[in-house]
């Protein structure tokens, strides 16, 4: 178990919208000033309020996708063909506008670096979001512990944060990156096809390591069968910590 | 007073909305959350326990168990991370009928899962028929993911109180805080007041 998250009553914030990030067709991050912000572990993530006119809210929650620099965050968002909030945060909210913000939550799902020993990370489409803070935090921290990321896409052109992950890769020999393409590739890819299973799990993050710690973050069913699938080839399930998104598919 | 963003207007659904506790909105599926991998326990092996100060007070086999008298009730649930999903049918058996002939002077249970979850309720949030130990969802055997072979049902309190792969109640004098609780999120958890996370 983690330790006890410290925190005090979270209060709401001001986010000012500094620049909207586009990230593939159906998501874009957004870089935001908080002031009053007071910090955040990776993995951890926000409460978005926003208020209409005539009184009316709407919360959701949207995952940290970078370490804190000061009271700069960024959030990922996707946009969700009959959604409330994601549609507004993607398509109309402009620099300068704001909106109200509170966190950081959540104290289990987050990686505090070398202490948890080898990071591996299992990603389904935007549930790279938690994950890319902790690989940021690597890179920027200087983290010296091995990295593994398995990374589930439907096509090339859905792979979020695709070219700062080969830098990133490119640039670490203890960072492994793999990903698969679900649904459709280009000409030439050398890259897993097909949905996650257990050999691919087997292939890109080895035999269970008693000292490594898994984040597995996506929709519902990825993360089941990622979660079983790494439980089947001997990881501990209290070493597997879940993040899931969306229905249950029932 | 909260701040007013330019432009948003939000979509309001007509009907339901004295349903919907603040700060949540309605959903038609049935979202999944969990910290770790879904526990799979053959029934064989699977019991509910009772217990006060390490001292078992009652343990029933599944079979037993499931020969317990059940409920249906259709609830409203509403979930911490914001949805809320109203009418859902659940059979299980009432709480009330587990603690049924056992003399406690406690004040709070821990409900303890397989998997290692716990979370900690009032006694008294458990009794009066507020609380089931659910097998049962619309109909079907509860999933696995949903929590199955069976969960803890407490509607009236955020949706993480209502524990998934429940095995026993451990009573309590003192309110200690559970999985959650330990990390943040509020010790009672009460929708209608948005009792989300500490200090709420």
């Amino acid at each position: 178990m983690a330790g006890a998250a410290v925190l005090g009553r979270l209060s709401w914030l001001l986010a000012e919208l500094v620049e909207t990030v586009r990230e593939t067709p159906r998501v874009v991050s957004l870089v935001l000033d908080v002031p009053g912000w007071a910090g955040h572990r990776p993995g951890q993530h926000v409460d978005v309020r926003l208020t209409a006119e005539d009184g009316y809210q709407a919360q959701r929650s949207y995952s940290l996708a970078a370490p804190a620099a000061g009271e700069r965050l960024v959030i990922t968002v996707e946009q969700l063909e009959d959604g409330e909030v994601s549609p507004f945060l993607v398509e109309e909210l402009r620099p300068g506008e704001r909106f109200e913000l509170r966190g950081p939550i959540g104290g289990y799902f987050v990686w505090d670096g070398a202490a948890d020993g080898p990071l591996q990370l299992v990603a389904g489409g935007s549930g790279i979001a938690p994950l890319m803070a902790m690989l940021r935090h690597r890179a920027e921290a200087a983290v010296d512990v091995p990295a593994t990321l398995l990374y589930s896409s439907r096509t090339l052109e859905d792979v979020i944060y695709r070219e700062e992950l080969g830098r990133l890769a490119e640039g670490d020999s203890a960072l492994t990156v793999a990903h698969t393409l679900t649904r459709a590739q280009p000409d030439g890819w050398e890259g897993y096809a097909r949905r996650i299973d257990g050999e691919m799990l087997r292939e890109v993050l080895g035999p269970p390591d008693s000292g490594a710690t898994t984040f597995v973050c996506g929709p519902t069913r990825f993360v089941e069968v990622a979660a079983d699938g790494l439980v089947g080839l001997g990881y501990d399930p209290s070493r597997v910590r879940t993040e899931r998104f969306g229905p249950s598919g029932r | 007073m909260s701040f007013i963003t330019r432009g948003f207007r939000g979509r309001r659904e007509p009907g339901d909305s004295g349903r919907i506790p603040p700060g949540q909105y309605e959903t038609h599926d049935f979202p999944v959350l969990s910290a770790g991998p879904t526990p799979h326990t053959p029934l064989e092996s699977w019991s509910f326990t009772i217990s006060e100060g390490g001292e078992e007070l009652a343990r029933w086999s599944w079979d037993e168990f499931r020969a317990l008298p059940s409920e249906t009730v259709t609830k409203d649930i509403h979930c911490v991370t914001k949805w809320s999903k109203l009418d859902t049918t659940w059979e299980g058996v009432s709480v009330d009928t587990l603690l049924d002939g056992i003399e406690t002077g406690a004040a709070y249970v821990t409900a303890w899962c397989d998997g290692g979850y716990t979370t900690n309720l009032p006694l008294e949030d458990v009794t009066g028929g507020k609380a089931w130990v659910a097998f049962s969802y619309d109909g079907e055997p509860l999933d696995p993911e949903h929590g199955g072979p069976a969960r803890l049902l407490v509607p009236h309190l955020y949706f993480w109180k209502s524990a998934k792969w429940v095995r026993g109640l451990r009573l309590m004098d003192e309110d200690e805080p559970g999985f959650w609780e330990s990390l943040g999120y509020h010790l009672y958890g009460d929708p209608w007041r948005e009792q989300r996370y500490w200090g709420d």
